[in-house]
């Protein structure tokens, strides 16, 4: 098996766009093409959720390949839920390990916006087991609140625990110029003031307004290339080092412990011993916060932290940058956003702009290795990448 | 036989009480105050609306044009019944509320323009308002239209609006909706907030000047990126703009 490389990388800002969905899935991409300084690739693949549904467009990839003129080029597009961002680079890794391509463009891109809020969380809530659970009206909110009851009373955490992620990570978004989020908040604002509750409600409690990412538009994109053609063009050498992904029940409830995310476990592992990492190499490492509990149990579920210590780690400040594992310092998906078929994509677009030093403000000093974690479903499809600077 | 026009013009204005200043904190841990705007500090204000009229998003164009026509209408005395609430952080404009007094019994909503977004600071603006016209004019009810759906979430979804439609609004005709005491008393625990007395140095920070908003709503990146595209298939036009976008920013 080839090594493989990320050589470009591209972003849009994650926000409402009025755009065409492929125009903006071109938009990141022709980013990418620029920074590794390509023209042609062999392959594409496209990451999407809900094009079909949400924008009633299809054959998502075939529109991208011929709005970027990358004719005849491969492409295909990849649906795997929220997790399909990194289920495409994977499709890509693939594809250039194998030898089969030598380059490979893979985007992510979403456009939720162009519905009503409640439509888009209908449509986020098709990926519920039909049967069991989408027809008695569960939601993401939903799941994600009973299991943030239940991570509470088994391992002590608070809805001041939550609030600090909130804080920190949408705090964090102010320098990320590409964040959906730009807006300051504090504890006080959200928690302690008599005006907390109003600011702050419950969407489904015990999770509040500010626990919970925004509906985002946007998209994402980088170049997988081969280790002779990364040296070829001579970018910073980011390797793609391990990837791992895993499944868990469609439905939550046939979970023995639905507070373990045993795909997160599963997914990890693999990565890391694909890598030959553990996670005390870590420098800097982007986790699913699609909800604020989240990215607590992903530090613990991944290694960083033991089980039921992610929210004690939170508290001394180690998830923080220039703590410990610095998580989400470009503001995750609480803070970037969340364009569900992009999200895996910007996640590799963070690392590899913590790997190549360009950061700015909220880069971590010295990161030479990184890991994301992509999240599908509530848990029951997982992918998560490792990254190494080489040079 | 000489007539002063002027007087037959002008509306004879009801006397109503003024709004008691408030202030709450909003997420950002920022202070807003929430008060009365008088005639003379109109000016200011429509220098902060002006340049929304362009801001062709979320019907920003539509309720600035009409907000603005409403406070130059106030200023020149050609409007009857009606008040004007700012809310300024630390000076600055963050959102302009306004309404006016139908009958003693009945209020109308006018407006509800936020110049600062994503803090709820039209929502709060919007339950001041509503606040002055239940608890201080003695309204039984205030007559409601949203021009944006993100307007209707906030008045006729999260405060239960009852419908008026048999009541065309005075904002275009369009059926009205209903702020009951009743629901503005169910509503109050939840979405009314502020304290009272504001603090000397909050309160003469707002009442010293309106500064204008240092961070308004803006246009879209560009209004006609999205139909050029269409007619645009390498997205040429879109790359090309942030291109210069990036080239200004690094010659600025």
């Amino acid at each position: 098996m080839r090594d493989v490389y990320v050589a470009g990388i591209g972003i849009t800002t994650f926000t409402r766009l009025e755009y065409p969905l492929s125009e903006i899935a071109s938009y990141a991409s022709m980013m990418a093409l620029k920074d590794a300084g390509v023209t042609e690739v062999d392959q594409l693949y496209v990451a999407n959720m809900g094009a079909p549904r949400v924008n009633h467009q299809t054959a998502l990839a075939s529109a991208v390949a011929d709005s970027l003129s990358l004719l005849p080029a491969g492409a295909a597009a990849i649906e795997n839920g929220p997790a399909s961002g990194a289920a495409a680079i994977k499709a890509g890794f693939q594809a250039v390990a194998s030898g089969m391509d030598d380059v490979v463009l893979v985007a992510g891109v979403e456009r939720m916006r162009e519905v009503n809020n409640l439509e888009a969380t209908d449509f986020v809530a098709t990926l519920t087991h039909p049967l069991t659970e989408y027809i008695y009206g569960v939601t993401l909110p939903a799941h994600a609140a009973m299991f943030t009851r239940l991570y509470m009373e088994k391992y002590g955490v608070t809805e001041r625990h939550l609030a600090m992620v909130g804080v920190k990570n949408q705090n964090a978004a102010l320098n990320n110029e590409w964040a959906h989020l730009q807006q300051e908040i504090s504890m006080e604002g959200i928690l302690d003031s008599p005006e907390a509750m109003t600011n702050n409600p419950y969407v489904a409690e015990p999770l509040r307004f500010f626990d919970a990412c925004p509906v985002s538009d946007g998209g994402a994109a980088i170049i997988l290339v081969s280790e002779e053609k990364a040296k070829e063009l001579g970018r910073p050498m980011i390797r793609l080092s391990g990837i791992g992904q895993a499944t868990d029940t469609h439905a939550v409830f046939e979970r023995e412990e639905p507070t373990d995310l045993l795909a997160v476990r599963k997914a990890a592992k693999d990565a890391f011993e694909m890598s030959g990492l553990t996670p005390e190499d870590i420098d800097v490492a982007e986790l699913h916060d699609a909800f604020t509990i989240l990215e607590i149990a992903e530090s613990e579920e991944v290694g960083f932290f033991p089980k039921g210590e992610g929210h004690t780690a939170l508290e001394k400040g180690e998830t923080a940058l220039g703590g410990k594992i610095p998580i989400n310092v470009g503001g995750g998906l609480k803070g970037r956003g969340h364009p569900v078929g992009a999200t895996g994509v910007a996640q590799a677009w963070e690392i590899v702009t913590q790997l190549r030093g360009d950061g700015g403000k909220r880069q971590v000093e010295g990161a030479k290795t990184g890991l994301s974690l992509n999240f599908g479903g509530f848990g029951n499809n997982v992918v998560c990448l490792t990254y190494v600077r080489e040079d | 036989m000489s007539v002063d026009l002027e007087k037959i013009l002008r509306p004879v204005e009801s006397p109503m009480k003024p709004y008691e200043p408030k202030y709450m904190m909003l997420a950002s841990g920022e202070a807003v105050v929430v008060r009365q705007v008088f005639r003379d500090e109109i000016p200011d204000l429509l220098k902060a609306v002006e340049p929304l009229l362009h801001v062709e998003r979320d019907y920003y164009d539509v309720v600035a044009a009409r907000v603005y026509a409403e406070l130059l209408g106030y200023y020149q005395y050609r409007f009857q019944d009606q008040y004007v609430l700012a809310l300024q952080v630390d000076g600055e404009l963050a959102a302009i509320v306004n309404g006016r007094q139908v009958t003693p019994t009945l209020g109308l909503s006018l407006h509800t323009l936020a110049l600062r977004r994503g803090l709820r600071i039209g929502a709060h603006g919007f339950a001041a308002k509503m606040e002055y016209h239940i608890d201080t004019l003695g309204h039984n009810e205030v007559l409601v239209v949203a021009e944006s759906p993100i307007g209707f979430r906030r008045w006729m979804i999260e405060y239960k609006l009852e419908k008026r439609f048999h009541i065309p609004h005075e904002l275009g005709g369009v059926p009205s909706w209903a702020l009951t005491k009743e629901l503005f008393d169910r509503a109050r625990s939840k979405l009314v907030v502020g304290r009272r007395p504001v603090p000397p140095d909050l309160l003469d920070k707002a009442m010293d000047k309106i500064l204008p908003p240092s961070d308004p709503p803006t246009p879209p990146l560009d209004p006609l990126a999205a139909t050029r595209a269409l007619y645009d298939p390498t997205a040429t036009a879109l790359v090309t703009q942030r291109w210069e976008m990036e080239k200004g920013a690094q010659n600025a």
